[in-house]
């Protein structure tokens, strides 16, 4: 064994970590994580299903990356631009307070929870509910346009609390903001 | 310096128009403290997630015959031990807390990958092998974690819209995820907590919407470099994020509870109400729909006990038998649960009668219903023996109502749902392999 052998060791390393961009070690824990998933993937093919279980994995990741949120972040944009948008009002008197967010969250909501019980809601497994259950899923579609309602309701009462509040503190008003970048969204 | 450097400058200064280009990106809340919020929610509440997952299949006592869904699972049986049958409600909290978790942190994984989007379309794709693997391990990690919520909802649904089985599509999925997700935590723990660290929660959560800024350059861009102004503050978006999770919450945590709280299960399949008489609690696959008929279940209905000493007996006799009375709960793997008072014959005694020592028999359970995946389940010596194991004839007392099981059902402390056999036609008990 020569003396020099843990700085040859210590050299190929660097050398190593410099092709790879990175500490060798996270090479070691990418490989171990891929031994894992391997083997796991393995067990897919010997379950016989690893046809739609592929599409559906990297399905799942394409629509939410390439459809779902492009949807969103453009439904969101699009709110904002709403063409029924209130043109500023004359200097002197003080604009509304933005109303999106009292819009946003009450959509997003809604959407999310439709998104969570689709297949209730719009009764798609009506024939397994009713196999499975012994009654039918004919309460949701009302119960989720119950709870959108509830939520609409109560963001439309939230604005108005605050415009009652931005009205009464408007005196005397304030100075216009300096015009900005234009209004864009956390989705955008 | 190097060839790849130069290349990789050249790259960056020519990206594909778009979302590959950083000032497409425009949302002033997006940085690395926002998204290391989220990610400390995940990193508490995905090992909860993945826990129980695991827990329930141990409670499936796959090692028994027939038991298990998932026969080629190899290795990823190794943590597999003898299901108990104490506490008798642990499988319906362990369960419960699998799907309403689920349920609750669907919000905070959208809001996680929004938050790291841009992330998706950086170019250059790679700027060295090591970027390039672990952005392969990143589809595991996101492919893996919406493949797993989006099978666990529709399943909980009866929605099987997908062209497998859920246990073992659920089951290996889990395993492709948590292999992407520890060494994601291990790389990233440190970013996270360093960017915790550079802001103040409490701070944020006094900073409103026109002192809201944006968050200072980030290495790995998630800041963008033109950001708009802001629409919502900080605070508003985790108001509105942990929102988002308490009104799935409060809207499915219901069908985990008996009495009036079941009714505030509004969004979640097995939170109905079926009424007030003793037999109107859920009920898991109809005798209709199992194939179970009146005539299987009339006065010439027996019981077959197989052992040494085979027996038959009709309903009459069992009632003869010394009858216990326990409240115990049903708790199925799609979530719900609900305790009720059962009354029935031990299976011990079966047991004796059929010739076998409790403690070192095992039974293999025999229903009527014709098809349906839990038509035979397997039960350990442990919960032969166990004295609230019943056979159960009666229900909060009365009389199995048919889709409750009628004539007589399995009635298991702590055991999952579907191991509670209903419409019993055989038990056949056997001496335990160890």
């Amino acid at each position: 064994m020569s003396d020099d052998m843990p700085f040859r060791i210590r050299g190929s390393y660097r050398r190593l970590a410099t092709h790879y961009g990175a500490d060798p070690l996270h090479l070691l824990a990418l490989l171990a994580c891929f031994a894992l998933a391997g083997y796991a993937a393995g067990r897919v093919v010997a379950a016989g299903i690893w046809v739609g279980f592929l599409v559906w994995f990297v399905g799942a990741a394409v629509i939410h990356d390439l459809l779902l949120y492009p949807l969103y972040a453009l439904a969101d944009v699009a709110a904002q631009r709403r063409p029924w948008r209130r043109r500023r009002r004359p200097s002197g008197t003080s604009a509304w307070p933005s109303s999106i967010n009292y819009l946003r969250v009450p959509v997003a909501l809604s959407g999310l929870l439709l998104l969570i019980w689709f297949p209730l809601i719009l009764r798609l497994a009506e024939g397994n509910y009713h196999r499975s259950t012994a009654l039918d899923t004919s309460p949701y579609l009302g119960r989720w346009l119950l709870v959108t309602g509830v939520l609409f309701a109560a963001s439309a009462l939230a604005y108005a609390i605050r415009l009652r509040h931005h009205k009464t503190s408007a005196e005397p008003p304030p100075p216009l903001p300096a015009p900005r970048a234009p209004r864009s969204s956390p989705s955008g | 310096m190097s060839d790849r450097q130069n290349a990789n400058a050249w790259l960056r200064a020519h990206p594909p128009p778009g979302p590959f280009r950083p000032a497409f990106w425009r949302s002033p809340l997006r940085g690395p403290w926002l998204t290391s919020v989220f990610g400390l929610v995940l990193l508490f509440g995905i090992p909860i997630i993945a826990i129980t997952g695991l827990v329930s299949y141990a409670a499936y006592d796959p090692q028994l015959p027939i038991n298990d869904p998932t026969p080629e699972k190899g290795w990823l049986g190794f943590y597999l031990f003898d299901w108990p049958t104490n506490p008798a409600w642990l499988y319906r909290v362990t369960q419960g807390v699998h799907v309403v978790l689920g349920l609750t942190l669907t919000s905070v994984l959208l809001a996680k990958l929004w938050s790291v989007i841009p992330k998706l379309f950086t170019w250059p794709p790679a700027r060295s092998p090591a970027e390039a693997v672990e952005r392969a391990s990143l589809l595991l990690l996101v492919g893996g974690a919406l493949f797993e919520f989006v099978t666990g909802i529709l399943n909980i649904q009866l929605f099987y819209v997908f062209p497998f089985s859920f246990y073992p599509a659920h089951l290996y999925g889990a395993w492709i995820f948590l292999a992407a997700f520890v060494v994601h935590v291990a790389f990233k723990l440190p970013k996270m907590v360093r960017s915790l660290r550079s802001r103040s929660f409490l701070r944020e959560l006094r900073t409103r919407l026109d002192a809201t800024r944006p968050e200072p350059p980030d290495p790995d861009g998630l800041v963008p470099p033109s950001p708009a102004e802001p629409t919502m503050s900080r605070r508003g978006l985790l108001a509105f994020v942990g929102g988002a999770s308490l009104i799935t919450l409060g809207l499915s945590a219901g069908q985990t509870l008996d009495g009036p709280l079941r009714r505030t299960a509004l969004l979640a399949p097995h939170g109905r109400v079926y009424g007030p008489g003793p037999n109107d609690f859920q009920v898991n696959k109809s005798a209709t729909a199992m194939g179970v008929h009146l005539a299987d279940t009339g006065p010439a209905w027996r019981l077959e006990l197989a052992g040494p000493h085979p027996a038959r007996l009709s309903r009459a006799e069992l009632l003869a038998m010394p009858l216990h009375t326990y409240a115990l709960p049903i708790a199925c793997v799609e979530g719900w649960s609900t305790e009720q008072s059962w009354t029935g014959v031990r299976l011990a005694d079966l047991a004796r009668l059929a010739g076998m020592t409790p403690g070192t028999a095992e039974v293999l359970v025999e229903s009527l219903q014709r098809g349906g995946s839990f038509s035979r389940a397997s039960l350990s010596a442990g919960q032969v023996a166990d004295p609230r194991s019943l056979l159960a004839l009666r229900v909060n007392g009365a009389d199995l109502s048919l889709d409750h099981g009628y004539p007589a059902r399995i009635i298991v402390p702590n055991a999952p749902g579907v191991h509670n056999t209903k419409w019993v036609r055989e038990l056949s008990f056997h001496p335990t392999a160890k």
